[in-house]
């Protein structure tokens, strides 16, 4: 059988389409040029960097002590905080979907799910060092304890499960919601206490899903950047490792070399994640929850869990506290009131904040919409459309999603300062805003597309198919019918593009040069310094303009959003 | 349509069409269609009948272009049209989930095709508000989809695909998603609408009194190939295969022994007992007689002794299912009230006029 005239028509017909095939080759330069390209310039500097072809580059940083320990810290780091983060991202699930709360519970487990998403990567460990310090609020202040030192391990530790467990915990609650309680319901039925209902009927079910969000958390927390920076101190992660290395030590092949040990750990991590767990965790709970679960209202079981997950809740909420009130103090650890917005006015008249604050936002706002429609586009390729580049442009920006900001900081130095290739061509664009904003795109890429892709899926292909039919081409099927259809989707990949580019560090830190300050970058550097206050205002400032880029959207969502009009018609 | 002149409607020919699949789970290719060749007259309705699986829809998006065939031409109004892309070519889809625009209105989504054809705004308007009184929807222009009934959408989406004027307009099972009474009503209306517009029409099915109540003509596939082709009396009363004969309705297969023949029938023997069959075969020896049930009488006295194994009231008839010799044969007695009812365990008779009848060779 020759299925070659099949084919063969299917790639005239996409021939007669200009707008298709441009955007698809658009498509697959940006990709190979933005996400591969850095990746092969490492591997092609860690093989030849020492001037011949060979593994000279890896016997070199594998005898570095540096790079070893370097290597165990960050697994152990990684093992400990995935655990850690799935416990009690599970903990916070349960009682939400299963206990009766009352409503103020509920609010504080909201807001807690909530302020990672708006915060910079590095709140948490400014307000540890400020609570927990040397001179600490709590432990100088209230304990009088003088010398606690938080750096280092412990203080990563604490710091990556109280930033990443709001994510386990809203993975957690979407499975948990997903089980169907009639199952629960049938093993109580024969006899089970409820521990045993958990142990032998939700637990299993749920291992999958445990087993992928510990994956999640153990590579955010490799990959994390900013936190091992500011509280590790000479507790060295890889992702600090591979920084100095570039920054301190000049040693670019070395660098690329560690980036390449670094991606590697990641992407087998991912591997594992996307395509054994990811799938399991969807087969094992396929059931949609047939009707409302009976809540556990058993005081023995209830009040130890309210108050344990309250008193967390509150003491994260806390931390994030911490960062505007130490801002408001005039000098942190010694002299607390009058409260003074000196250091708010400092930001803007001695440390250039407004420039800062201008390069940032004029960065993401640029680096935001490009990101979202990109996104869109590359979802709809992939769920609504066939043609033989589609499973390259899947698999690449997917791939962004495993690569760590600091390896793809490093690829970009070794791929653009010299031109591709070391050729000086396409050379002027290092250094540039551009390339920021290009790394903007690509760090949120990923998230976008995801999100792109699980609205796309809900969306019957045949309405598209019918546009299509009744004489629309691809632009025309994509801007009358696909795009109105995921505008909520596109609004809310829109400002979580936006936030994610102001609040990024890792790789924009290797790349900014002095022409841009940014806002991060500055915060960075303030509380390296130990300059606690003006970090935290400039920290504030930020929070204020994430958060309120949030509501602003949930604004537009919930008012001219698509499925406003559809919500209106039901309630009539 | 009011004082417009509609368009020539346009005939459609699949030239030796085949479209290869593979496999998803053993990874070979086999023919979803395979060698199907048609000629569809201008003005008629066409349906593709068959149980899933068996290549109509993938024929059906042949036509429409969104599926490529692997062998032959496709061709609409005389003109090859495989390498045109499903917007270029002059079909217009009603799907089976009707596939409507969630974010138009009514009128929205009826003017969609127009817009895309630059068609003037009075235009437009003049003629959605026609067609929109053709499906009996003209109050309806400002709701919103969701706000409809399932037949009222399916209206919608017949008249999305009619305004465009299609050559030939494509029905993917339309009315699958409609509850039993709703779906006769709809589909007396769609070939009312077709009649009136003259308009092509092929439409796909797997329900064969559907097909039998809105088609001119009947294609009835299987496994990819078409396995009889033709009115619905010619495939009902005159299948070409065991399959075609069960696939359009209940049927019975009675063996016989083909002996001799009289005028226009054939003179079988079933069992020993002599009967006629409607057949133009010279071929005689062993064949199998196709009969429909409710040409079938039972009674005191007959063609063929039987034995009453089931007798049960269902209304409208009187369902039996009687042993004749070693087969088994369902009767459907329409109109029960007044005749003799027969009890299981009664002997009787069973009988049938020859033109009723029809020889299946073996």
């Amino acid at each position: 059988m020759a299925r070659a005239q099949g084919a063969s028509l299917d790639r005239k017909k996409l021939m007669g389409d200009p707008v298709m095939v441009t955007t698809i080759v658009l498509l697959i330069t940006f990709l190979t040029l933005f996400i591969l390209y850095p990746l092969a310039i490492l591997l092609v500097d860690s093989f030849v960097g020492d001037g011949t072809f060979g593994l000279s580059v890896f016997k070199r940083i594998f005898q570095m002590p540096d790079f070893t320990r370097a290597i165990t810290n960050t697994l152990k780091v990684g093992f400990v905080v995935g655990i850690l983060s799935t416990a009690i991202g599970l903990l916070f699930a349960y009682v939400e979907v299963y206990v009766k709360m009352n409503k103020g519970v509920g609010g504080l487990f909201k807001l807690v799910s909530m302020l990672p998403v708006v915060s910079p990567p590095f709140v948490l460990s400014l307000s540890m060092i400020m609570l927990f310090g040397k001179s600490g609020l709590i432990t100088r202040f209230l304990l009088g304890i003088y010398d606690n030192n938080v750096y280092g391990y412990w203080g990563i530790v604490i710091v990556q499960t109280l930033t990443f467990f709001p994510v386990c915990y809203m993975m957690m609650k979407g499975l948990l919601k997903n089980i169907d309680p009639s199952l629960e319901e049938a093993s109580r039925d024969m006899g089970a206490t409820r521990w045993k209902v958990f142990r032998d009927v939700t637990l299993p079910l749920l291992l999958p899903g445990l087993g992928n969000a510990f994956l999640v958390t153990f590579i955010e927390s490799i990959a994390d950047f900013a936190n091992p920076m500011l509280i590790g101190g000479s507790y060295d992660t890889l992702a600090t490792t591979i920084y100095l290395q570039i920054t301190g030590a000049y040693d670019k092949s070395g660098a690329a070399a560690m980036a390449v040990v670094l991606l590697l750990i990641t992407l087998a991590m991912f591997a594992v994640q996307k395509y054994y767990l990811e799938k399991k965790t969807a087969a094992t709970l396929t059931g949609k929850a047939s009707r409302a679960r009976m809540m556990i209202e058993d005081k023995s079981v209830k009040i130890p869990l309210t108050i344990f997950c309250s008193i967390s809740a509150i003491f994260v909420i806390m931390m994030y506290i911490c960062v505007p009130i130490g801002a408001l103090f005039p000098t942190w650890g010694y002299k607390f009131t009058p409260l003074t917005f000196k250091w708010f006015e400092q930001v803007f008249t001695k440390y250039r904040g407004l420039e800062a604050f201008r390069d940032s936002f004029v960065l993401s706002l640029i680096a935001a919409p490009i990101t979202a429609l990109l996104s869109m586009i590359i979802s709809y390729l992939v769920v609504k459309r066939k043609f033989k580049a589609k499973g390259f442009i899947e698999a690449v920006s997917m791939l962004a999603m495993a690569v760590p900001g600091t390896v793809l900081g490093v690829g970009y130095i070794r791929g653009f300062s010299g031109g591709i290739f070391h050729t000086g061509f396409l050379q002027g664009l290092y250094g540039t805003g551009a390339i920021l904003v290009i790394v903007f795109i690509v760090r949120s890429l990923p998230t976008g597309t995801r999100s792109g892709i699980s609205a796309l899926r809900q969306i019957d292909k045949s309405i598209e198919e019918s546009a299509y039919d009744m004489g629309a081409n691809s632009l025309q099927v994509f801007t009358t019918v696909t795009l109105p259809l995921i505008k909520d989707s596109f609004l809310s990949g829109l400002v979580t593009a936006f936030v994610r580019s102001i609040t990024a560090i890792s790789a924009i830190i290797l790349l900014v040069t002095p022409s841009y300050l940014l806002i991060t970058v500055q915060i960075n550097e303030f509380a390296e310094k130990g300059a606690f206050s003006i970090a935290c205002a400039f920290a504030t400032i930020l929070i204020i303009i994430t958060y309120g880029s949030v509501l602003l959207m949930n604004f537009i969502i919930k008012h001219f959003g698509t499925s406003r009009k559809v919500k209106e018609v039901e309630q009539e | 349509m009011s004082g417009r002149n509609a368009k020539e409607p346009k005939g459609v020919k699949l030239d030796h069409i085949s479209k290869i699949y593979q496999n998803p789970k053993t990874g070979k290719d086999f023919y979803a269609v395979h060698d199907v060749s048609l000629d569809i007259k201008p003005g008629s309705f066409v349906t593709l009948l068959g149980p899933s699986g068996c290549g109509k829809t993938t024929t059906l998006r042949m036509i429409a272009g969104f599926e490529s065939p692997d062998e032959g031409e496709i061709y609409l109004g005389g003109e090859p049209i495989n390498e045109l892309t499903p917007n270029k070519r002059d079909t217009a889809m009603v799907f089976q989930s009707y596939a409507l625009f969630p974010h138009y209105n009514v009128f929205d989504n009826v003017a969609y095709g127009l817009k895309l054809r630059k068609v003037p705004a009075a235009e437009i308007k003049e003629r959605v508000t026609n067609i929109l009184k053709l499906v009996e929807l003209s109050d309806m222009e400002q709701r919103m989809t969701n706000q409809l009934s399932g037949g009222q959408q399916q209206r919608v989406a017949l008249a999305r695909a009619l305004v465009v004027e299609p050559g030939v307009l494509l029905f993917d099972e339309p009315l699958s998603n409609l509850d039993a009474k709703l779906r006769v009503q709809m589909r007396t209306e769609i070939r009312r609408i077709q009649q009136a517009l003259g308009i092509t029409a092929i439409y796909v099915t797997h329900d064969q009194s559907e097909a039998m109540a809105i088609s001119d003509n009947i294609i009835l596939m299987k496994s990819g190939v078409i396995a009889q082709m033709g009115s619905p009396t010619e495939i009902y009363y005159h299948p070409n295969s065991e399959f075609v004969a069960d696939f359009i309705g209940e049927c019975n297969f009675l063996p016989c022994t083909v002996n001799g023949r009289e005028g226009a029938d054939v003179l079988c023997r079933v069992n020993g007992h002599p009967v006629k069959v409607r057949s133009d075969t010279d071929k005689m020896g062993e064949a199998e007689i196709v009969l429909r049930p409710e040409a079938i009488e039972i009674a005191d006295e007959g063609q063929l002794p039987c034995k009453v194994e089931l007798s049960c009231f269902m209304g409208s008839y009187q369902n039996y299912h009687v042993r004749v010799g070693d087969t088994l044969v369902k009767i459907a007695d329409n109109c029960p009230i007044g005749k003799k009812v027969f009890n299981v365990g009664d002997d009787a008779y069973i009988s049938f006029r020859s033109e009723c009848s029809h020889l299946l060779e073996t």
